[in-house]
């Protein structure tokens, strides 16, 4: 089993050789669409054979030997409950985004699917990776398709977006880089035999314990990182200009995929290593949470772009899932990775819809529509479903991802304030104000446009790609239980151990020497100086 | 599965079966499109059978009876957080099984000859069944988060329904605003769902009713007042009414079926779910109370001057919600139910009444143009019709009997529902939290009563009586009369069976005192109320029964006063004249009802232009100049160090030997020093 995840990780760079060996356009499609099914496939025996009642470690483990002697830096990967959903999430996608593009991308057809391929790759590589080294690997590597994809086969303004896109979220990471290479020496510190550790499995647990002062700036560090990715508000100005300017596929793998790579990011990394900060800081990032909510949904209210207006729902949208994070409590987590995949699929949905529309018309501005929901009814029904389940209609994902989150907050210990979680729920009223108004400007009166009239109605390919997901959307909506078991043993373990750790590292923060305003910020008074002081 | 929830889950899965079916079929199949008569078999199928099993359940069914729960699968399970896909049948979601089967079969009956030549044929028959899937769930569901699922799958359902015909934009705009407004709604219901949890860990009926200790008595209030609100924007009431009215845009069996008899008595039908922690919250009765009769009030003053004939209707229904919710905050729950059940009968009956009536109108236009006479008018209008009782003999008597009924004129349904209800408000005046108030909102309820009247025989003397408007009005379209005909069976079937029910209805909840002052011991002559008393948690009635006898005479003197008056002024089908004339003696008044009051405009102006404004002119300009403007600036700032350090790095080897020996003399200076 071990071996046929990693046979799953890079069987899309056997693709990728295909390609570069048969040299044909359509043999590369072919090609293309035929590793990424196969990994779909594959991941499918991962998750039949995935045991649910398993706890501790993550399955299907392959450890490689440390790379550097001394330094405790190896291949690690395999799955757990917090990554299983997602990595499956990502090999459905596969399949889909080369259909997506089957007819629409024209020009640098090998270097466009070895890109997919590539990335494809590198987003498995990022949610199995337990080792930090690795996983910066594999994150810094999904850049580099991106930025391609975006910057050849994208719209008009590609440059600026692309530019923008790998500046920003470079900038990131390479703090984040720093961050790690300081953990991994302190980490080694308290090891025997090594003088570096990456390994999640020993920072995540109790053994390793990091003071409060290295905490915060490691946190930081991380965090922000991971919140550009997200992006959380304020860090969101990247996203829609990369939306926008991405060809239908890179939308796609962009919202479904790369923007959980934050969000994941702080569930693996910053909670359980950094508990302390991360409670700390909860309410502020809370707070960013809710103020992105309301605030990506008031923008995407007034686009006239129809990809924007999704790009800054995204906003919106993931604004929930970071809440949820941030409400450290079983059903606002459960919530959060139930609503990583929801979004996944919904938005996933309304970017190829918007593809296909745009693919038939090539503009995507709302006013060059109108009235056309009788021309191509199948196309709209498609596009009502994505809408409903984007704006949280119980009975569809998105409703159960929300509802979890904002229950779990409202009732929430680490952010205690109720407001939280009501002015969240006040994005669920905004989502429908602006996917409907939307909707109807795009779909509904008369026929606006004379082009218009001979629109063609989505053909058995779009039909086919949109379907699973469609099914995934109503069986999330339906049946959530059978998707939410895969993370409860270990999203349960995952905040019991940082409980535990973080009240360990705050007793212990007690007998040292704290500065102000780490003992401010943290609330933890030095024993010793009392002591003194009470004598 | 025992018998009972496979009889359950087939009530809830019949309808769905139907609308997958129309649905898809209709959606991949142009041959099968044209195949009406299977689609409106399928669909009315779909609907007669659950009705025939809740009749059986309720047959089954003693007043003792325990409920029958349905336990289909676990819906969602997380940390402590467990809700099942399961169902209740008990005595109070029986009755509204009842109506929103039975009535909603006549419903889907009579649409089948309405909805006969329009192209969206099968795809309104199955939004009709995905509607009555959702209002089952809604009303059966054991939990509130299924019945939420139910109560936003509804709201759906309208939002479809209502821009049916959406290629016509302010059709859409109605809908829109419909499902926009019920969010608002909808909001504040999850809000008190959190809060229940929080306190009771569960979201079960039965869980939450038997654990209200657990829940602080503030925490009742706010959770009570929540669910008000969520039940404002679903039921209508001020403020978030105002979306009810547009709906009417829909096609007129929708309006019946969903915007008069099931859907917008959801937000009854869950305060009366939860009444004991409702009645535990004084304060929230009270607002209840006040709010259900303001509305009642300003909807009625609002009915008498339009003159859309589906308006009227639509300003009724907001009226009557509002009598529903008097009851509840009267601690009066049967009679709310029991006015949910009259009003189902007599309002379908108005709205499919009124169907037949546009039907009419729309042949007669639909004529005209055949003549070659380009006539245009609105089908809706009032003052076209006029004298149509000698044309369409069936539609007038069922619209008079159920004109009768909603007027509150013994012996008809909504008499005794609407009486009922006005002696509980005035018994509520004697409980200690504000009671004297309770005396006020009585008499809000007597004037709204006279207004109701005065406003539907207005309508029907308007419609049925005097002379054909059209010809009179409109020179081209004389003759136009000859177009006229009564619609045909599978439309006046309907229209016969509600009448009926109009009549009878109200029989299920006689007054225990008609008797029990002639015999001078208890009676329990009411069955409604023997049938409710273990699920809900009515106030004791404790008036005399002489002050019974007088609250029913005057309620039935209003009632017969509102008739009379209606009567002066419009019984010859005077209706401009009449209207003249009241707007010249009300004035002001007059003008505020017929603008209704301005509350679209008072929103829009105050909310929705304001916030769309702000979000354009403002934030979405603030995201692209500042926000990532900061972000440019950063990048810019790192751009200038480049620009300046790029001096440096000039490619010529002496300048940077140079710079090696001035930096080792600086070194060397410094560490000499």
């Amino acid at each position: 089993m071990q071996l046929l995840l990693n046979i799953c990780i890079y069987l899309p760079l056997a693709g990728i050789a295909g390609i570069l060996v048969a040299r044909n356009d359509k043999a590369t499609k072919w090609i293309s669409l035929v590793t990424t099914a196969l990994t779909f496939l594959l991941s499918l025996l991962l998750i039949f054979n995935f045991d649910i009642s398993a706890s501790g470690t993550a399955q299907f483990l392959t450890e490689g030997a440390p790379i550097i002697e001394g330094m405790d830096i190896k291949y690690l990967v395999g799955l757990d409950g917090l990554s299983l959903l997602l990595f499956m999430l990502t090999t459905l996608m596969g399949p889909i985004v080369i259909l997506s593009s089957w007819n629409s991308v024209k020009k640098h057809l090998a270097g466009y699917y070895a890109m997919l391929l590539l990335l494809q790759t590198a987003s498995m590589g990022v949610f199995a990776s337990l080792d930090l080294i690795v996983f910066y690997v594999f994150f810094e590597l999904s850049l580099i398709p991106m930025y391609f994809l975006i910057g050849i086969w994208g719209g008009e303004g590609r440059i600026h977006a692309t530019v923008k896109f790998f500046i920003y979220t470079l900038v990131g990471s390479l703090i984040m880089l720093v961050g790690l290479i300081y953990l991994g020496y302190d980490a080694g510190s308290v090891m025997e035999g090594v003088r570096f550790s990456t390994d999640w499995r020993f920072l995540s647990s109790g053994a390793y314990q990091i003071g409060l002062v290295e905490q915060t700036y490691l946190f930081a560090a991380f965090a922000l990182a991971f919140c550009i990715k997200v992006p959380l508000f304020p860090f969101h100005t990247w996203l829609p200009y990369a939306h926008t300017e991405a060809p239908t596929a890179g939308s796609v793998v962009l919202a479904a995929i790369m923007l959980k790579m934050g969000t994941y990011g702080l569930l693996r990394v910053c909670l359980p290593i950094f508990p302390n900060a991360f409670a700390e800081f909860a309410p502020y990032m809370g707070a960013l949470a809710v103020v992105g909510i309301i605030y990506g949904a008031l923008v995407a209210m007034v686009q006239k772009d129809v990809k924007k207006l999704v790009a800054y729902s995204s906003v919106s949208h993931l604004g929930f899932v970071v809440l949820g994070l941030f409400a450290v409590n079983t059903i606002s987590v459960q919530g959060a990775l139930l609503q990583m995949v929801n979004h996944g699929l919904s938005t996933g949905a309304l970017f190829l819809i918007v593809g296909m529309i745009y693919d038939r018309r090539h503009t995507r501005m709302i006013d060059d529509f109108g009235g056309i929901a009788k021309v191509i009814p199948v196309f709209a029904v498609m596009f009502m479903i994505a809408t409903l389940a984007s704006i949280g209609l119980p009975g569809l994902n998105g409703f159960i991802g929300e509802f979890l989150i904002l229950n779990g907050a409202f009732n929430s210990e680490i952010i205690p304030q109720n407001a939280f979680a009501v002015f969240a729920a006040l994005g669920v009223i905004l989502a429908a104000v602006y996917m409907l108004w939307m909707y109807q400007r795009v779909m509904f009166g008369p026929l606006k446009h004379k082009v218009n009239e001979k629109l063609q109605d989505l053909n058995a390919r779009e039909i086919g790609i949109l379907v699973p997901l469609v099914i995934l959307m109503f069986w999330i909506g339906i049946r959530p239980v059978d998707f939410t078991q895969y993370s409860e043993v270990q999203v349960n373990e995952l905040l019991e151990a940082s409980q535990e750790k973080r009240l360990a590292i705050e007793q212990s923060a007690k007998a040292e020497e704290l500065p102000e305003w780490a003992s401010a910020l943290y609330d933890v008074t030095n024993e010793l100086a009392s002591q003194t002081k009470n004598r | 599965m025992d018998s009972a929830t496979t009889l359950t889950s087939l009530i809830i899965i019949l309808p769905l079966v139907g609308f997958l079916i129309n649905g898809l079929m209709g959606l991949s199949s142009d041959s099968f499109r044209e195949r009406k008569g299977m689609i409106g078999a399928i669909a009315n199928l779909s609907v007669f059978i659950p009705f025939v099993i809740a009749v059986y359940f309720f047959l089954n069914m003693g007043q003792e009876t325990a409920p029958v729960i349905a336990e289909l699968f676990t819906w969602i399970d997380v940390g402590t957080l467990s809700v099942d896909i399961a169902y209740q049948i008990d005595q109070l979601s029986i009755v509204m099984t009842l109506v929103v089967t039975g009535v909603g079969f006549l419903i889907h009956l009579y649409s089948i000859g309405y909805m006969w030549h329009d192209d969206g044929y099968w795809k309104f028959f199955a939004y009709l069944n995905l509607f009555i899937f959702a209002m089952l769930n809604l009303v059966l569901a054991d939990n509130l988060l299924l019945l939420f699922l139910g109560w936003e799958g509804v709201g759906l359902c309208s939002y479809l329904l209502i821009g049916f015909w959406y290629t016509d934009m302010a059709k859409s705009d109605a809908a829109k605003k419909a499902f926009l407004y019920n969010r608002v709604g909808d909001f504040a219901f999850l809000v008190a769902m959190f809060m229940t949890f929080q306190f009771v860990g569960s979201l079960q009926f039965d869980v939450i009713l038997s654990n209200l200790d657990a829940i602080p008595s503030d925490a009742k209030f706010w959770i009570g007042l929540l669910m008000f609100i969520g039940a404002t924007g679903k039921s209508a009431q001020i403020p978030l009414f105002v979306w009810l009215p547009d709906a009417m845009a829909g096609p007129t069996s929708v309006s019946a079926l969903i915007h008069a008899a099931t859907m917008v008595t959801s937000g009854i039908y869950l305060i009366s779910r939860l009444s004991p922690m409702f009645v535990m919250s004084p304060e929230v009765m009270v607002i209840i109370a006040a709010i259900g009769a303001l509305t009642a009030i300003v909807a009625a003053t609002i009915a008498l001057t339009q003159n859309d004939i589906k308006g009227v209707l639509a300003y009724s229904t907001v009226s009557q919600l509002g009598y529903m919710f008097l009851a509840l905050g009267s601690g009066a729950f049967t009679a709310a139910i029991f006015h949910v059940v009259t009003h189902a009968f007599f309002k379908a009956c108005l709205f499919l009444g009124s169907g037949s009536v546009i039907h009419a109108m729309e042949h007669v236009e639909h004529g005209l143009h055949e003549e070659g006479k380009e006539v245009h008018f609105d089908p809706q209008d009032m003052r076209f019709m006029g004298g149509l009782k000698e044309y369409m003999p069936s539609t007038y008597k069922t619209f008079l009997i159920a004109t009768v009924a909603i007027a509150g004129i013994p012996p008809l349904a909504g008499f005794f529902s609407k009486d009922e209800i006005l002696a509980f408000t005035f018994n509520a005046g004697f409980t200690e939290f504000a009671g004297p108030l309770y005396f006020l909102l009585w008499g809000v309820g007597i004037i709204t009563a006279f207004l109701t009247a005065f406003y539907m025989f207005r309508l029907t003397f308007g419609t049925f009586n005097g002379s054909f408007k059209l010809p009179e009005k409109i020179e081209e379209a004389a003759g136009a009369e000859k177009h006229l005909h009564e619609s045909p069976s599978t439309m006046t079937i309907p229209l016969w069976a509600l009448g009926g029910l109009s009549v009878v209805g109200g029989f299920i909840g006689i007054p225990n005192f008609l008797v029990s002052t002639f015999t001078h011991e208890e009676a329990h002559i009411n069955l409604l109320h023997n049938w409710l008393h273990t699920v809900t948690a009515d106030y004791e009635l404790g008036l005399s029964h002489s002050l019974e006898w007088a609250l029913l005479v005057i309620s039935v003197l209003v009632a017969v006063a509102g008739l009379y008056v209606a009567y002066r002024l419009y019984g010859s089908g005077a209706t401009e004249e009449s209207d003249a004339r009241l707007a010249g003696r009300y004035g002001v008044f007059y003008e505020t009802w017929k603008e209704k009051y301005s509350l679209d405009e008072f929103y829009e102006g105050l909310v929705v232009h304001p916030l769309v404004r702000f979000s354009d002119k403002g934030l979405a300009k603030f995201d692209m100049k500042f926000v990532d403007g900061i972000v440019n600036a950063v990048g810019g700032i790192i751009r200038l160090f480049g620009s300046v350090f790029r001096y440096a790095q000039t490619g010529v080897a002496s300048s940077y030997a140079l710079a090696l020996v001035v930096g080792v003399l600086i070194v060397l200076s410094l560490l000499i020093l």
